[in-house]
């Protein structure tokens, strides 16, 4: 009938089929985590006794998983486990401050923040956000290192959410917040710098593409760049200036922003996976990245891989929620 | 001494050479990929890999009672003999694709088929 969790001197009982997170939770503990999906990381803890599973480790740096780190939120314990919360040693928290905040449609703002300190990150990998200790949500970065000197995230208003109105509404230039260290494999690496590569982002999920491209771009990538950014609705869709200027100034980059709902003249009418798709029926030899609705995700890595592409060569990031 | 079946395939490299052409076709194939709906395809390559490394000979843990615990939900979804044949079939397509030589395709194919009762939870 499940096991016990040792937490913060207290012992509770985790049924069968429960994870750790969701028992601490049932509990009334307040611990981080956002995605509930082995994504982001931000619940990260360590086994004191008792080993976690696998699962719960997959994805974990070795130095990590060799001190029986894990995710509670992927980990339906096998045995009887003590656990803790990861400390700042292992979760390098930095400090940032905001620099700008920008509105760039009705939805979406765009902030830039300036780290104190040492920040190395690639462009499209996400940083973990914190409200307070325990409102914490992932945010992709735009920017490029080697461009620009501070971080740029796009935040898509959620309304009802807890973080994203917060930032939109209440977060002010000059404010300080934490972030964790950039997270995540989905970004340029120079392997073959002639490999066609193709993005597909919807909403929000230009962020990532956006940061990605431009440092494609800067690293001398001479392949063709084809990114095709989707949204419901004309005021929904967002760079689209900047984007046509990326265009219009590199032969090899193409721009197909698509609206799923409105027939306007410029965009594509129809899905952005699907449009590009029906464009790249053969993907042998492509990379691809994909970011933004999960489900759009999860069905175009499919479609990609078998259309041609290595599974080594699909990149993607859904921003998962719980 | 003589190399085993999984270092004359060529190991490891092998082995991933395998799981992209293995997996889509299997995910191509009309007769099964119905058994690989909605499964995170990640985690599902990691499986396939499981897989292939097992029928090339090489290094695993799993046991008999594994392979009947981890089917048994297809089994209760209609797994059969045909199903069992046409990953057989996607097996050896793999190998030849490949160009495995067919001593050694025919060598990973009984590896497989040694499983089969236990797939199917017989
Ligand atoms: C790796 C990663 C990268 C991400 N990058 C970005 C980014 O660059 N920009 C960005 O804007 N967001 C990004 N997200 C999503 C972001 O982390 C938050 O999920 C989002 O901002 C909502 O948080 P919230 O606190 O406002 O809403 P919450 O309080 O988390 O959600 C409120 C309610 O809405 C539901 N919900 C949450 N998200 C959605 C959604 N997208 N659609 C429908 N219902 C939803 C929840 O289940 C909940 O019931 C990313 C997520 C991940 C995992
Ligand atoms: C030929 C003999 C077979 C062998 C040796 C074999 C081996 C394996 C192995 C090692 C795993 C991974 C288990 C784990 O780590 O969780 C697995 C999982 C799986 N196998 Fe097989 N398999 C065989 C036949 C089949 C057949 C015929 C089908 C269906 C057509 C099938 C469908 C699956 C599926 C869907 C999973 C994933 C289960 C899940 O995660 O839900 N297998 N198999
Ligand atoms: S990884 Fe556990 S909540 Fe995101």
């Amino acid at each position: 009938m499940g096991y016990t969790i040792h937490y913060n001197g207290k012992d509770y009982d985790c049924g069968d089929t429960e994870t750790v997170l969701d028992a601490l939770l049932r509990h009334g503990e307040s611990v981080p985590y956002s995605c509930k999906a082995g994504v982001c990381h931000s619940c990260l803890m360590q086994a004191l006794k008792g080993q976690p599973t696998e699962a719960s480790q997959a994805g974990l740096k070795e130095t990590l998983k060799q001190r029986n780190f894990f995710l509670p939120c992927s980990c339906v314990p096998q045995v009887d486990m003590t656990v803790a919360l990861a400390g700042e040693a292992e979760l390098h928290h930095v400090s940032a401050e905001v620099i700008d905040k920008t509105p760039l449609n009705a939805h979406i703002m765009r902030v830039r923040l300036r780290p104190e300190g040492e920040f190395s990150y690639h462009a499209g990998q996400f940083v973990n956000f914190f409200r307070d200790e325990s409102v914490v949500r992932s945010y992709s970065l735009a920017s490029v290192p080697a461009l620009e000197d501070f971080l740029e995230l796009h935040v898509q208003r959620l309304p009802g959410g807890q973080l994203s109105p917060w930032i939109h509404d209440q977060l002010a230039v000059g404010d300080k917040v934490m972030l964790s260290e950039a997270l995540g494999d989905c970004f340029y690496t120079r392997r073959d710098p002639a490999q066609p590569l193709l993005f597909i982002g919807t909403g929000s999920g230009l962020a990532p593409l956006y940061g990605i491209v431009r440092d494609a771009l800067q690293q001398g990538h001479r392949g063709p760049i084809y990114l095709y950014h989707g949204t419901r609705s004309r005021e929904e869709i967002y760079l689209v200036d900047e984007l046509r200027e990326l265009a219009a100034a590199h032969d090899n980059v193409h721009y197909q922003p698509c609206l799923s709902r409105e027939e306007a003249a410029g965009f594509a009418h129809g899905r952005a996976n699907e449009i590009a798709l029906e464009r790249h029926p053969d993907l042998k030899g492509w990379r691809a990245y994909l970011c933004g609705n999960p489900n759009m995700v999860e069905a175009s890595k499919k479609k990609i891989f078998l259309a041609g592409a290595a599974l080594g060569d699909i990149f993607a990031d859904a921003f998962v929620h719980s | 001494m003589s190399q085993s079946l999984y270092e004359q395939i060529g190991g490891e490299a092998a082995v991933n050479a395998a799981v992209d052409i293995f997996y889509r076709k299997v995910l191509s194939d009309e007769r099964i990929n119905g058994f690989f709906e909605g499964v995170d395809m990640d985690k599902q390559a990691a499986k396939q890999k499981a897989f292939l490394t097992m029928a090339f000979g090489g290094p695993h843990n799993y046991t008999g009672k594994d392979m009947r615990e981890g089917h048994a939900h297809l089994v209760a979804r209609g797994l059969d003999d045909s199903h069992f044949d046409a990953v057989m079939e996607n097996l050896a397509a793999t190998l030849k694709e490949l160009k495995v030589p067919d001593q050694l395709i025919a060598e990973a194919a009984a590896i497989a088929e040694s499983t089969r009762n236990d797939v199917l939870g017989r």
